[in-house]
């Protein structure tokens, strides 16, 4: 609880001071400054290990800063210091490289732990099959005979043409916004296959701690549980060309009984799209 | 030996008079240093043009200035430039000048090499550069070129393969030259142990070029047969796999940054005991940490991969050993602590930019320790988070210690002291700069921000706008760099033969200048 807000005291800080260094205040009320908590068990446990590696390097920092800032401001020449001539000391050389070994073998352990629960993908409920494309993401529910591809929303499209004159605050959630967003029961496993028809992209999406790269060749795989309906947003996040900013991913978590409403309309309303007929391997082959 | 070089009197002669011959021609160590260094400042101000299109361009949301493709174009020039143009040529240049100063040598082993090696760098830029004027523009594919997309590239392509092979060529007789000088040329009596800091870290850095740019080399060789004669190294279509090219780069990246690096903590163990007025805390153990991040450095190139779809067993391996290499690191940043504590200081703008280092270095440290634990790297990866980590090792470290060793041998090479008051003013700046710069980077990333886009959403705006500030700062100091260097090569106070109160080594018993032969006869170290 303490520490809760002495943590949030130190954020403030840090992000007051770095503000007022220019005096730009801050325009936008959803000012974030630190990874989100997210909404599935392994983003928090992504985010706590996030922030105890934070706190570990605080306090080496301040120790290493602390005797540097020490020895500037006591050992100076110009104040009479007369210098020492000690060049070695085996006892000490020996401490300070035994402690920071500790310090990562401690810290390797819940790293560990954790990245092995990550990589579990096994007993998922459902499975949906990603395709990067230049520059749009293609969703296939495995045996659901549902799929669809997904670009940028073309509010935002038309707003981030060199010269747009069009107002981006005006645009609903501008360059992060999708035509078709990705639906996902809560409380279930999702497993996600993932791969590519050209070149490598990456799908990321903060509130849910994953990123895996799609690679065309290579079918991936990650998976998540999320807690809490809503709608996350997140980007490619590997270069893939010219319009690797343009390619937003809109996961919506739904109650499942509103995912099966869901899925039941897509499967009577339009149709499926279905993803271009040349393989990914063949286009990778260009 | 002795009986040899004194034969050889008729060694001193000055450079040849005529300007473009000397230059073109000349196999001195002190003429090919300075070439080295004035080139690296060159390429340093063109990357640093390049960064400000990018910094003005994310200067606010939307589009403005330039076309996303020539944003790419841009940040793939910006490390090529930066890296191979900006701080390797540096170092090389910094090891000309020195290395024979500072173990009693009258040159470099193999002079002719180290002529060729420089002169192969403009070319090798002009080639790079002039991929921006063709049709389709320069390599847009991030300085990785990882295929399949940097396949794309249009008429550029081989013009980028050929820059990188003849950049390799460069370094790698660099390296070859910095090795059999320090084995072959040091002064009787200066073991292996007794030789200075610097040319350790430029012995191990050599071991390391000469291991790694020929990977480099064949990586994108490879990636030239892939485009032009139907090779399917990464082409998954055709049985090959666009993975394995990263793994090769990358067995070529890692050792690379440390290339960029080791150089540097050199340089800061010469210039912190100088004005600490005490000897290096712990000579033997920087050079051990030294040898173990260069061989771990090895070990961990998967680091940059971990969501590429590593199987488990590999992250764990490369987790537990990119960690590894904050201990040998630390035990450096430690000794330098160390050697400041209890000793008598001044703040010297040398001193100044080692401190900096030190700090700097370090915050990158911390990132870079955070970034290799795998299950959290997975929101790290590809963010403003990692563009924070690598510039605060690159330029508050790599660069920093560049400019620290200019203002430190500066009164040795040109025999004037430089403007003080605009060192400190040139520090500071810099400082102010760099950090505004780079700090919010972390917070952007955190946040969410993907790195290498050309337009984000509303809520990066403010950290955005601090960095651009920042960056336009840090950029238009380094203009006062370039002044404060041209002055104090036309003229300015005499320096003494010492320089620095504290300063040791034999390249501080040469006159200042020294003589265009530095030592006819070897001294003799005790």
């Amino acid at each position: 609880m303490i520490g809760k807000r002495m943590r949030g005291i130190w954020e403030s800080t840090i992000l007051a001071a770095t503000l007022a260094g220019v005096g730009i205040g801050s325009a936008h009320a959803e000012l974030r400054y630190n990874m989100p908590e997210g909404v599935s068990e392994i983003s928090r446990n992504v985010h706590s290990l996030h922030m105890a590696m934070f706190w570990v390097c605080v306090a080496i920092g301040a120790l290493v800063f602390g005797a540097m800032f020490y020895s500037i401001v006591r050992f100076r020449k110009s104040t009479g210091a007369q210098p020492a001539h000690f060049h070695e000391n085996t006892a000490v050389e020996l401490i300070w490289t035994a402690i920071p070994f500790a310090i990562l073998v401690v810290m390797t352990i819940p790293a560990a732990g954790l990245l092995i629960k990550m990589d579990d993908t096994s007993q998922a409920d459902l499975t949906i099959k990603i395709t990067g494309y230049q520059w749009k993401w293609h969703y296939d529910y495995l045996d659901q005979d549902v799929s669809f591809f997904s670009a940028l929303a073309q509010d935002s499209n038309a707003a981030r043409q060199l010269g747009a004159q069009i107002d981006l605050k005006s645009v609903d959630h501008y360059l992060l916004n999708v035509d078709h967003p990705v639906v996902v029961p809560i409380g279930q496993k999702v497993r996600f296959l993932i791969t590519s028809n050209d070149v490598i992209h990456a799908w990321w999406v903060p509130d849910l701690a994953v990123k895996k790269d799609a690679v065309p060749g290579y079918i991936n795989e990650f998976w998540t549980r999320i807690d809490v309906p809503g709608i996350y947003r997140g980007q490619c996040a590997e270069l893939c060309g010219r319009d690797h900013g343009f390619m937003p991913i809109v996961v919506e978590a739904k109650t499942p009984e509103d995912y099966a409403v869901w899925l039941e309309a897509q499967r009577a309303g339009k149709g499926t799209q279905t993803a271009m007929m040349n393989e990914p391997a063949l286009a990778a082959a260009r | 030996m002795t009986d040899h070089a004194l034969v050889h009197d008729d060694h001193e002669h000055g450079p040849d008079p005529r300007f473009f011959w000397r230059w073109l021609t000349t196999t001195n160590h002190k003429d090919l240093g300075a070439l080295y260094l004035w080139l690296s400042l060159l390429m340093f101000l063109v990357g640093g043009m390049m960064a400000l299109v990018i910094r003005a361009e994310l200067f606010q949301p939307g589009m403005q200035l330039v076309r996303p493709e020539f944003f790419n174009q841009m940040t793939t020039m910006h490390a090529l430039v930066m890296i191979f143009g900006g701080v390797m040529p540096a170092f090389v240049g910094l090891s000309n000048w020195l290395l024979p100063v500072m173990l009693g040598a009258p040159d470099m082993a193999l002079p002719r090499i180290n002529n060729w090696g420089f002169w192969i760098l403009p070319f090798a830029f002009t080639l790079l550069i002039s991929t921006l004027f063709m049709p389709g523009g320069a390599p847009a594919g991030g300085w990785t070129m990882y295929p399949p997309l940097v396949l794309q590239t249009g008429p550029a392509f081989p013009f980028l393969i050929f820059a990188v092979h003849l950049l390799g060529i460069s370094s790698i007789m660099g390296g070859i030259n910095v090795i059999a000088t320090i084995l072959n040329l040091r002064a009787p009596g200066m073991s292996l142990m007794k030789m200075p800091l610097f040319a350790w870290s430029w012995l191990i850095t050599a071991f390391l070029i000469i291991a790694v740019m020929p990977v480099l080399a064949g990586a994108v060789t490879m990636l030239l047969t892939d485009k032009y004669f139907g090779t399917s190294f990464f082409n998954a279509a055709g049985g090959g796999d666009p993975v394995l090219f990263q793994h090769v780069f990358w067995f070529f990246g890692h050792p690379e940054v440390y290339i960029l690096i080791l150089p540097a903590f050199g340089i800061v163990s010469h210039i912190i005991p100088t004005f600490s007025r005490k000897p290096l805390f712990g000579h033997a153990s920087m050079v051990y940490a030294m040898a173990a991040i260069a061989f771990l450095s090895f070990i961990v190139w998967a680091h940059h991969m971990f969501t590429v779809g590593l199987p488990l067993a590999g992250m764990l391996f490369f987790m537990f050993a990119t960690m590894i290499i904050a201990v040998p690191t630390g035990v450096k940043v430690f000794n330098w602590t160390a050697t400041m504590w209890r000793g008598s200081l001044s703040f010297e703008t040398p001193m100044l930019f080692a401190l900096g280092f030190v700090f700097m270095f370090t915050i990158g440290g911390f990132s870079g320790l955070m970034l290799a634990m795998a299950p959290v790297d997975f929101q790290y990866h590809d963010t403003y988070f990692v563009v924070a980590h690598f510039h605060y090792v690159l330029v508050p470290g790599a660069v920093y210690s560049i400019m620290a060793a200019v203002y430190f041998w500066l009164p040795k090479w040109t025999g004037h002291m430089y403007d003080e008051r605009l060192g400190k003013l040139h520090f500071w700046l810099s400082t102010i700069g760099v950090n505004l710069t780079f700090f919010p980077m972390h917070f952007s990333g955190l946040a969410g921000m993907p790195r290498r886009i050309p337009d984000y959403a509303l809520q990066f705006t403010t950290f955005n706008q601090i960095s651009t500030v920042g960056a336009f700062m840090f950029g238009f100091s380094q203009l006062l760099f370039v002044y404060i260097v041209i002055k104090c090569v036309r003229g300015g106070q005499k320096a003494t033969a010492q320089v620095w109160e504290g300063a040791e080594g034999l390249e501080w018993t040469l006159p200042s200048p020294p003589p265009y032969h530095s030592f006819t006869v070897p001294p003799v170290v005790h």
